[in-house]
This record gives C-alpha cells, structure tokens and sequence, in this order.
C-alpha cells in the first residue's frame, strides 16, 4: 500500500531522504475462532503512518477499525483472535509475535491508546493522580513526587480545570468530558510517537467532543505526535484527517487523502456511505418551511415540571430537589415532528417519560385533549395507547428470549384489541409496513442487525396505532447508512399515517432533517423554541450558538468557524427545597421563533 | 459519612430490638415449662408454682418482656436455671475463646477462598480451574463434623503436626479455625472467581494493559481491589453462618466457646443460656455487618456518602 504523503511533510530524522514512515502495517489479518474454524475478520489491511500526521480509519461497525487498533497495542483478546499473515512494523521493528514483555515496554512510551468510553475506562477505586503516575513510574524511573508533579503538568496541558485537586479525585467525581481528558493525559505522559484513539469523542455531548478534538489537535501539532483516529464519523473525519482509509467489513475500500476522499472518492461505497452523512444546513428553507395548518393538537404540555428528591440526613428527609424539567411548554400538531435537542442531563428523555405518565410530574400533559394527570391505572392504558415510544439501544430493549413476532403482538394482547389469526395478521401486516420479511416474526433479536431490530421496536410502535411516537435517540446507535433508511422509514409512516413525532436527539444534522420545529432544552428549561429553519438557521440564544458551532462538518474544504469554548460554569440543576431556578423568559422573534433573553 | 453512620447505628439497635422479641416470643412459645425444669421431677406442684411466680412466669406476657428488656439493658442476662450463675458471666467467659475461633476462621476462608478464586479466574476453563471448582463444591457441600473428623485424624494423629484438642496455643487454633474456614473458602472461591472474570474484562483494565504495566501490577493495583468489593458484603452475612458452624466445631474440638455453652444448654433446656448466646449471636452478625458496611467506603470511594 502506497501512502500520499504531503510534500511539506516534516522528516523527524532532518535529513534530505523520503521521510520514514513511524509505523508500517502491511497485509495484516486477522482470524477469530468461531465454532465453525477460524473466520478472517480483517483482511489484508496495509497502510503506513507517517510522522506528525493524523490518519482516520473510517467504516461502519464491523469494520474491523478497533481490531487494526488493537492488533497495534498488541491488545487482541487471546485466544480467540489471532493475527495469520502480515506485519506490524513500529521503527522498523516488527510488533507481530513479539514477547508479551517486549510489548509491555513499548505500550505507553511508543504506542499508546484512548478509549471510547470514559466512563468506564478509569479504574473507579484509584485516584485520578495514582493512575496518572503509575504509568510514569512503569516507565521512567522517577521519585513518587516527580511523578506527581509531572502529573499535575500533565492535567494542565489537557486543561483541565483545578487540576490539584483532581489529582485527589476519583473518575466518578468527573464528568464524562473531564474524564476523557484524564485518559488523554494518561496516553501522553511518557510522550508517544504513535497515538491511538478508537472513537474518542463518540459517547460525548458534541461540545464537549468540539473540545476534545481541538485538544487532540493542538496536542498533536505541538509534539509532532502521530494519530491514529478511528470513527464512524465522516464530520469528525473531515476535521481532523491528513488522510483516511475507508473500512468496510475488515477490507481496506479506499485510502487517500482527505480532501480527496470528499471530493472525489473512488469507491461506490465510499460515496454511498458519505452521501448517508446527513449534513446541517443542507435543507433547504423552503423545504423546511414551517408547516402549521389548522390541523388537530395531539400533545399540548404546560408549564411541565419534573423534579427528583434527593434524600440525605439521619431521618433521610428530602434535602434538594433536581429540577430536570423546569416549567416546559409545547404543543405538537397531528403529522408534526417537534425534535427536542439539548446535550446530556438538559431533561429530553425526561420529557418522554413524562408524555408516557412513566414518572410523575407537575403541570399539565394532554393527549388528544385529555389529561394525563392523575388518571388511574385503567384510564392511563388508553393514553399509553396514543403514546408509544422507541428507544436508543435496539440491542438492549428487545427481550432476547421471545421471538420478534410475540414482542410485536405483546401489546395488541394487553390492550386487547386482537387474537386468534387476527392478531398473526396484523402482526404480519405491521411487519412488512416496516420493510421486513413476514417470516421474521419467528425468528429471535439476536438474528437481526442494529437498523432491523430497530423496525422491530417501531412495528411494536405502530403495534397500537398511537397518534404520537416518542423517537428517544432511535437512531443514535446506528451506522450512517442504517440511520438514513430508518429516518426514511419514520417520514414514510408519519406522511401515510399522519404520526406526530416528539424526536429527542442530540444530532443537529439528523434533528434539521427530520423535524419541522426544533426546541433546545438547557438545564431542564426550553431556551430556544421554533422552526426547524428559523433555529437552525439563525440561532439566537448564545447555548443553540454554541451547540451548533460544535457540529463537525462533513466537509474539509468549508471546517466549521472555530468553536466558543463557553466561559461560564454549568448551570446546577440541583435547588434546595422550596428553590426554584430562574425563570428563562421567552420572546418572540415573529415566526414562532423563541428565545430565552438570558445569554447561556 | 458520620450521619450515615449514626443512621446505620440506630437501624442496627431497632433490628437487635427486634431480635430481642423474637428470641423472646419463641421462647415463650417453647413447650418445656422453666419452673419444673428449675424445681426437678420430684418437687410438688405448690414448689413449681412458688418458683414461677418468683421468676414472674405467671405475669402477662408484655410484662415479662419488659422485665426482660430492661433487665438485658443494664447487661443482666438472667441466671442459668441449672448453673445457677449469671448467663452474662457465663457468656463472657468463652466468648474470647469463639472471637479467637471466628477470627481464625475468617482468615482461613479469606486467604484459602480469595487464592483459589484468582487463580480459577486467571486459568479459566483450564484444568487446574475445573480441578479447583470440583474441589470447592466439595469443600461447600461436605457437612463440618466430616471436615473435622478427618483433619483430627490426619494432623493430629497420623501426622502429630496439632493436639488433639484443647485451648491455649497457636497450634491449638489451626485446625477448628480451618474446619470452619473450609466451607466459607470454597464459597469465596467462587465468588472470587466470577467477580474476577468480571473484572477482568473491564474496560479499565485494558486501559491498565495499554498502560504497558506488569502483570502483577494490573492484577493487585486493577483487577483485585474491584473484585473484592462484593466479597466484603459477603464477609458480614457470613458471621451469621458462623455460628452455627461454630457449636458443632467446638464441639469436636472441644474448643471452650459459647458453641459449647449453647449446646450444652440445649440439651438441658437452660432457656436463659439459650437466649443469651441467641442474643449475643445475633449481636455478632449485626455488627459485622455494620463492620462491612463501615470498610466499603473505605475501598469504594464511590459509596462514600457526600
């Protein structure tokens, strides 16, 4: 394989030859056992990383991007994967079949590596400070207090806020960003040629990930560090890459340089993988225009609150309240979609769980003109029928011990409404409204894909004929691809049968797709509210701003202005009982566009 | 963390309360009658009548608990009808010697339990762990008396490497301390086991492998202080199943503890010895627990209450 290298690259060695490549993967495979023998999951993969450059592996999941990844660190899980052709050459040093000892020596000081998930990727019962220094003293042979010093450092240049006292803290008293951070400070203490990220900004709120790119990239441009990004991201890829090598099903599809790549990529599936990114801004206004007809009011909320004890003390009374859902209004036309966005713990799913009565909550929620407030168990059944929803995790809420079909039926046999050939009818029916084969309702989840479980979870939807769909992330967890047929599914059905969608989704490029208005949720409290376009299109609180600044764009000729990184502290949503946080008050920009005066 | 503490204290006086009913009410419920127990078979009705209403026997029921209770508050646990001296004596005499035993027996099981169970985990599926598992459940299902017996004769006379029996040395404790450590070590093992398995594949623990560090690094740093945290819980039930574990290995040993005591009182229906050591029993198993609750935080900060 053949690498483009920029002709300004910088040669580490300063001499006048072609630069020398840091790590070179050549005809690399790999086989996992499976009781059928070995199964090739990656196949063939060459590529070579040069000094100071950052290199994307792109594709969908079960590409074989995190195994490459793992293959490098030497992290494959034994025995089941094993590499049986090709080499890994680190410095000219071949790492395949290399000692477990070796390795150890080269993991963190040549090679070193960042997870997806921080949450769960620091060890909850040591400090942040002691798994800092550990990998220091691993390493280098320092006194306790140079490593801690060096420590402190270390947080500084990942700028993390009072990192003194960090060091003292363990991961659980860090958020999720602050985390990341750690685990970035951890991979760079012993400054490694090569770094690994395997989708670092994934599981993270798209300000937060707009930081942490940012980071990577200073950090990268000022040790000359090299990079190895994987994601499923094509934003993230045009933002960061020198170049990318497209993955697909442990195959190599296509390596070329970024800007390449976007322009005029070569392979079939590359172009019908980018042609899937959805991208802000491509709707067009008029296309988007608001569409209020006098059409009928399926969900009218008022001044909705919800709030969570937390309890403390001797006689374990309420001491604060979290106020997750703050005073929220809104209403939502039969075939509208309102599309709730807001970064994590901003009150979303809340707001879901509270149209389907699962929580209890103050203020008023009608469905069909009826309200839900304080009906009984037997009236709520009736309004749970006009409200279905579907979940993020197609993989998790999906009962792996019943067929698909049973899950379907299941609530057609609670409410009643049908049995016998009937109900198979109808579940047969529901089945292929969403584009799968009538003989699947005997077959169980685990024989389906992440995109075909979640048609399952919407003909289970459907099952009850609601009049409003809660859409909780739904398309979240899935592949670009997955995700563009499963929103053409969704508009499908809404324009057949007229569905109203209350679509919570953290994603401003899907969110501009697929609603006609868009309310932004920040602390538990609606800052922006109105057309899609109007939102979208021009913002006016400083949060919406700041949020869509931080949306990686899929195109690396137009990189998004600079990210505002915000100056102020996060607002609390905890209040002492009896408190209430202020009031954000909205006004009217005409058009049904809203915001809150406040500066976020 | 203090008033958590406090709250835990209280809970844990309102349970041996409880506790204190209980024992109480089964007693009362019991058919033997403690008067002609204290008078003998050969005293006349009008005697065992003079004795009952001298121990109150004759009062109202809520009467009699409250004498009883007030009584226990100020460490007054009764007179043993048949020793004729106070349970309370009674029971801090050998007390000592079963902390001594229970002591013994939870390094036993802790040290044998916890190795078993890494070393199980770390090999998982080879032969040495299916070997252990067998040898565990083994250990788990086999009644105590066996154990006992078959320590005594090995060690004691074949090998000669412990006395028979008896109270006083080092050498005395080993083997009742490791019958009763036996059948907790097998139950730790898997345990131990399954929670290791669990860790072991934690992200955080190939963040630890990523880090480039030792082997035994990752394992005592990483994967072992995770894993043992659902053990420590165990630790404080486990008193529970101690005690009974302990009247029949001090039994076999002929160790001085209130096992002994108790079952010597069973078999001569001293309700007031049965009562006290019931008592004191549950006693141990609330404060272990309270032990146990009071270490977690110290390895989990996540339980540290803010």
């Amino acid at each position: 394989m053949i690498a483009t290298i920029d002709t300004e690259q910088i040669n580490p060695a300063g001499s006048n030859d072609s630069p020398v490549p840091l790590l070179q993967v050549k005809d690399l495979t790999i086989q996992v056992a499976t009781p059928d023998g070995g199964k090739t999951v990656l196949d063939g993969i060459g590529f070579s990383l040069m000094p100071n450059e950052v290199l994307c592996l792109a594709g969908e999941s079960g590409s074989g991007k995190s195994l490459t990844a793992m293959a490098i660190m030497g992290l494959l899980p034994k025995p089941a994967a094993r590499i049986t052709a090709g080499q890994i050459l680190l410095g000219g040093k071949d790492l395949v079949g290399l000692a477990e000892a070796d390795f150890r020596k080269l993991r963190a000081t040549r090679v070193a590596m960042i997870f997806q998930e921080p949450m769960t990727s620091l060890n909850p019962v040591m400090t942040i400070g002691e798994q800092i220094t550990e990998v220091l003293r691993a390493h280098q042979d320092i006194t306790a207090s140079a490593a801690e010093s060096a420590a402190l450092e270390l947080l500084k240049e990942v700028r993390m806020t009072s990192p003194e006292r960090r060091l003292k803290q363990y991961p659980h008293e860090l958020s999720g960003g602050m985390r990341q951070r750690v685990v970035i400070a951890i991979a760079l203490a012993c400054q490694p040629d090569v770094l690994i990220a395997d989708e670092p900004t994934t599981a993270l709120d798209v300000t937060v990930q707009a930081e942490i790119l940012d980071l990577i990239a200073k950090l990268q441009e000022r040790a000359g560090t090299a990079v190895i990004m994987i994601t499923h991201d094509m934003g993230v890829v045009a933002e960061i890459a020198d170049r990318v090598i497209v993955m697909r099903a442990g195959k190599q599809m296509e390596t070329s340089t970024v800007r390449q790549l976007f322009a005029s990529p070569s392979t079939d599936y590359t172009r019908a993988l980018l042609a899937a990114v959805p991208r802000l801004g491509s709707v067009s206004a008029s296309a988007a225009a608001p569409v209020r007809e006098n059409k009928a009011t399926v969900v009218e909320v008022n001044e909705l609150s919800v709030r969570f004890p937390v309890r403390g003390g001797l006689l374990n009374r309420v001491q604060q309240n979290v106020h997750a859902v703050e005073k929220v209004s809104f209403s939502i036309n039969a075939g509208e979609t309102l599309a709730l966005v807001g970064e994590s713990g901003s009150g979303k799913s809340t707001i879901g769980k509270a149209l389907m009565s699962l929580l209890p909550f103050e203020g008023e929620i009608r469905i069909n003109g009826r309200a839900t407030r304080g009906l009984s168990r037997r009236s709520l059944r009736g309004v749970r029928r006009d409200v279905q929803m579907i979940f993020q995790d197609p993989y998790a809420s999906l009962d792996p011990r019943m067929t698909v079909g049973d899950q379907v039926a299941e609530p057609l046999l609670v409410h009643a409404l049908a049995s016998g050939q009937e109900l198979t009818d109808r579940v047969e029916w529901l089945f292929k409204r969403v584009g799968l084969p009538a003989d699947a309702m005997r077959r169980h989840p685990h024989e389906f894909s992440g995109g075909q479980r979640q048609r399952v979870c919407i003909a289970r939807a459907l099952a009850l004929n609601p009049k409003l769909i809660v859409a909780d992330e739904c398309v979240s967890a899935l592949d670009v691809s997955v995700q563009a047929q499963v929103l053409e599914l969704l508009r499908e059905l809404q324009e057949e049968e007229g569905l109203s969608y209350l679509f919570i989704s953290h994603d401003m490029a899907v969110v501009e797709q697929v609603s006609d208005r868009v309310a932004v949720l920040y602390a538990g409290q609606v800052v922006e509210t109105g057309p899609a376009s109007a939102v979208l299109g021009k913002p006016r609180h400083a949060y919406t701003q700041r949020l869509l600044s931080a949306v990686p764009i899929p195109d690396p000729e137009h990189k998004r202005s600079p990210f505002v990184r915000s100056t102020q502290e996060l607002v609390s949503v905890m209040h002492a009982v009896g408190t209430s946080p202020e009031r954000q008050l909205l006004q009217n920009h005409g058009d049904d566009h809203w915001s809150a005066r406040a500066a976020g | 963390m203090s008033v958590h503490l406090l709250r835990r204290v209280v809970e844990s006086l309102l349970i041996l309360l409880g506790i204190s009913v209980v024992t109480f009410l089964l007693l009362y419920l019991l058919p033997a009658d403690p008067a002609r127990q204290i008078a003998g078979r050969s005293a006349t009705v009008q005697t065992v009548e003079n004795i009952r209403e001298q121990l109150g026997l004759n009062l109202p029921l809520y009467q009699q608990y409250w004498h009883y209770l007030t009584n226990l508050l100020q460490g007054d646990l009764g007179r043993s009808y048949l020793q004729k001296t106070e349970v309370s004596e009674l029971i801090a005499a050998r007390l000592p010697a079963t902390l001594l035993l229970m002591a013994g027996a939870i390094v036993c099981e802790l040290i044998i339990g916890l190795t078993l169970g890494v070393i199980s985990a770390l090999w998982r599926n080879s032969r040495t762990d299916r070997v252990l598992t067998v040898l565990s459940f083994t250990s788990v299902s086999a009644p105590q008396f066996v154990i006992g017996i078959l320590l005594l004769y090995v060690f004691a006379v074949k090998l000669h490497w412990a006395p028979i029996s008896g109270y006083g040395t080092f050498a005395h404790l080993v083997l009742p301390a490791l019958t009763l450590g036996i059948l907790g070590a097998g139950w730790y093992a898997r345990m131990m086991r399954s929670s290791m398995i669990d860790v072991l594949e934690k992200d955080y623990v190939r963040t630890a492998r990523s880090k480039g560090l030792s082997r035994g690094r990752i394992l005592f740093r990483h994967v072992i202080p995770n894993a043992i945290l659902p053990i420590i819980a165990m630790i404080g039930i486990d008193i529970g199943m101690f005690m009974s574990g302990i009247v029949v290995v001090e039994s076999v040993f002929s160790w001085p503890g209130i096992g002994q005591l108790a079952w010597q009182a069973i078999q001569r229906v001293d309700i007031p010895i049965i009562m006290g050591v019931t008592l004191v029993s549950a006693c141990a198993i609330v404060v272990g627990n309270l032990l146990a609750d009071m270490v977690a935080p110290l390895v989990d900060p996540r339980i540290r209450v803010r």
